[in-house]
């Protein structure tokens, strides 16, 4: 039985190629013991294994690794506590509570009229789909290529908003202050703020002065 | 147990389920193998005079392709009943998909059969779009990229079958090198997508975004990688006798056997009869695609296994071709009508992955419009008209079909799958019985079930 296996294939395969028939006797004849050629020629080739964690391999751009809080270049926090995002999760893992901002009480932490007062992603539930950085109105929430969240503990791996949020870059202010003057909400969103201006600094500086003092 | 389930053994079945009614008579020894010397046990067996054997094997066995377990009645060392015993890895994932939109259904649903798990998205979206009755306007280049997408997928596939059969049968090197072909695959599924299984890639109404820069390269240059890597399977297995001696006549099913099990795909190909929905009911415009349909008639476990290597190379064809059209007409790749497409827009910046800042300023600083319905697709999603709408696709194991009803709301009110690993392990006990133990290794192995696609 072992000499009839080939019933035969309907395409014009290598075996069953009618052209081929005369280089392929020696083929044939060492068809059985081919397999040791195979292991003889990788003995030669570069070793497929990933030496990780000692060599980390980049992930490819699009990679769906841990989100990240995006600021506005003159340091506002993106979110505008939409919920959009949790609406999208599929797995449940997002928690936002929006809060209003409050330029009186020197409460405001992104342009427009509310934040993200909380923001909880919880990476026990999360399975990466990315819905909810394609909801995000803002791009507040982005996807960044970090994959290392592995933890021992359960509590740990609630990321919150502090976790999350981007680090301040250079010029960043970080809130709250105040929206760059005679600036709207939309401003913000058609690229107008470049940074923070001179009155917003001045504001910070005497904004954490007064805290400071208070103290 | 509950009750019911006692009252079903009076009936005939044995503590296993295993028996077909009335094999077990009331005084039949049992011995149970807990603990304890084997020794004593086999003394114990010896004096009862006893040769018939029950073996669970699974669910955690090695061999067993996941969470399968096998229920084996053994007279010596030969096989007289087999049966399959599933559900180990339910997940509830259709009931599920009726408490989420139909967008985030497929975030569901790609996660049944983990191996392939474009085809899971791909048969839900076209059951959605048929129901939606937009399967015309899907953009011709999302087709591409789907038919792309799944045929780089049935290839990943069936390597991961020959891989994972191969070292049940401890065939290890064929194992490594299987898996070192897949890993090609899916870095370009990670380029694509940004995951390397369960993408959530295909949506209703296209794909979720377009083929990134230098994909196209990428493909060009993976192609001969995996063509030669197959190549190096078919070398190491093909001729090599000692496969042979175990796949040769074993785990046979002939077209009868096939057709009254509704066994699909390889198995059904490998008893003669060249079935392939892509042919046979062409989706996604296969019908304007080169490619063969492999059979073999020698119904065994060795024909199952060639079948798939020669349909790694066939997909990789239509790769090549997919490849060709992608590279010349460039398009949208989700449907026009605002009212299903899904909103976004993505794009990789410093910052990361995010809905791209044309995007923003358009509905946040321009388009009071655009972002209201941006909000309502992704707070409430599309509605479906009230109906039914079933579709099935070849996928790598078999005919992989959906079936959704919608009540016309904004979630399905019931999405099924026929999921072609279920139907084929059908065929556990015909392909084994009567075997050794040593064949229902071979015959599961060429089966390829998925337990995340049997039990959903
Ligand atoms: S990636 Fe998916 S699961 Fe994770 S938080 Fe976003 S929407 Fe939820
Ligand atoms: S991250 Fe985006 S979607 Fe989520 S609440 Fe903030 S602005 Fe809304």
């Amino acid at each position: 039985m072992a000499d009839n296996p080939n019933a035969k294939p309907r395409h014009s395969g290598a075996d069953g190629d009618p052209q081929k028939s005369e280089s392929s006797f020696l083929s044939d004849l060492f068809a059985p013991v081919a397999g040791f050629g195979v292991t003889f020629s990788t003995m030669f080739r570069k070793v497929a294994t990933e030496e990780y964690p000692e060599q980390k391999r980049p992930t490819q751009l699009r990679y769906h690794g841990r989100h990240q809080l995006n600021r506005h270049p003159d340091g506002l926090e993106k979110c505008v506590g939409c919920e959009l995002c949790a609406w999208a999760c599929p797995a449940d893992a997002i928690y936002v509570e929006g809060a209003d901002n409050d330029d009186e009480s020197g409460q405001r932490y992104s342009p427009g009229e509310r934040y993200g007062r909380v923001y909880q992603i919880n990476y026990l539930r999360c399975i990466f789909c990315a819905l909810c950085i394609e909801a995000c109105p803002t791009r507040a929430l982005t996807m960044t290529n970090e994959y290392e969240l592995a933890d021992n503990n359960r509590a740990d791996l609630i990321f919150t908003k502090d976790q999350l949020l981007a680090p301040i870059q250079s010029g960043m202010l970080p809130a709250p202050h105040p929206m760059v003057e005679g600036m709207e909400e939309r401003d913000y969103y058609q690229g107008k703020v470049t940074g923070p201006t001179p009155d917003q600094e001045k504001w910070v500086r005497e904004h954490s002065s007064d805290e400071e003092s208070a103290e | 147990m509950t009750t019911h389930t006692n009252s079903a053994h009076t009936a005939g079945s044995d503590a296993f389920g295993a028996s077909t009614p009335g094999d077990v008579d009331a005084d039949t020894p049992v011995l149970n193998a807990v603990g304890g010397d084997w020794d004593d046990l086999v003394d114990e067996a010896a004096a009862m005079h006893e040769e018939r054997i029950v073996v669970n094997m699974g669910p955690q066995h090695p061999s067993t392709h996941g969470v399968l377990r096998l229920i084996l009645e053994l007279d010596g060392e030969t096989v007289t009943e087999a049966r399959a015993g599933i559900g180990y890895l339910h997940t509830g994932i259709e009931k599920n998909m009726e408490f989420r939109t139909w967008t985030q259904g497929v975030t569901f649903c790609t996660r049944m059969d983990y191996v392939m798990p474009l085809f899971n998205e791909a048969v839900y979206c076209l059951a959605v779009e048929k129901a939606l009755g937009i399967t015309d306007q899907i953009p011709e280049r999302a087709n591409v990229i789907r038919v792309l997408m799944m045929e780089l997928n049935r290839a990943a596939s069936h390597l991961v079958a020959i891989a994972t059969g191969g070292m049940e049968m401890g065939a290890t090197t064929v194992m490594t090198i299987g898996f070192r072909e897949r890993e090609r695959i899916l870095e370009v599924f990670e380029m694509v997508s940004g995951l390397r299984m369960n993408n959530n890639y295909i949506r209703p109404g296209g794909v979720a975004q377009d083929i990134p820069a230098g994909c196209i390269d990428k493909v060009r240059e993976m192609v001969p990688l995996v063509h030669k890597g197959t190549k190096e399977i078919e070398d190491l297995l093909n001729e090599n006798p000692i496969l042979k001696a175990r796949t040769v006549d074993v785990g046979y099913l002939d077209l009868t056997g096939c057709i009254a099990l509704g066994a699909t795909g390889p198995i059904l190909r490998s008893a003669g009869l060249p079935y392939d929905l892509r042919k046979a009911d062409p989706y996604c415009g296969y019908e304007t695609y080169d490619f063969e349909v492999i059979t073999r008639d020698t119904c065994d476990s060795y024909a199952k296994l060639r079948n798939r290597l020669d349909e790694i190379h066939e997909s990789l064809k239509i790769v090549d071709q997919c490849i060709e059209r992608l590279d010349k007409n460039p398009g949208p790749v989700m449907v026009e009508d605002k009212k299903i497409a899904w909103p976004a827009q993505m794009s990789v910046g410093g910052d990361g992955q995010g809905n791209s800042l044309d995007h923003i300023r358009e509905i946040m600083g321009e388009s009071m419009e655009s972002l209201i319905h941006h909000f309502k697709l992704v707070t409430e999603g599309f509605r479906v008209p009230p109906g039914q709408a079933y579709v099935a696709i070849e996928s790598p194991k078999g005919e992989l079909g959906c079936h959704v009803v919608s009540d016309g709301g904004t979630r399905p009110y019931r999405a099924h799958f026929r999921d072609p690993s279920f139907n084929n392990l059908q065929a556990v006990a015909a392909m084994s019985e009567g075997g050794s133990v040593a064949d229902v290794i071979i015959a599961v192995a060429s089966i390829d079930p998925v337990m995340g696609g049997v039990d959903r």
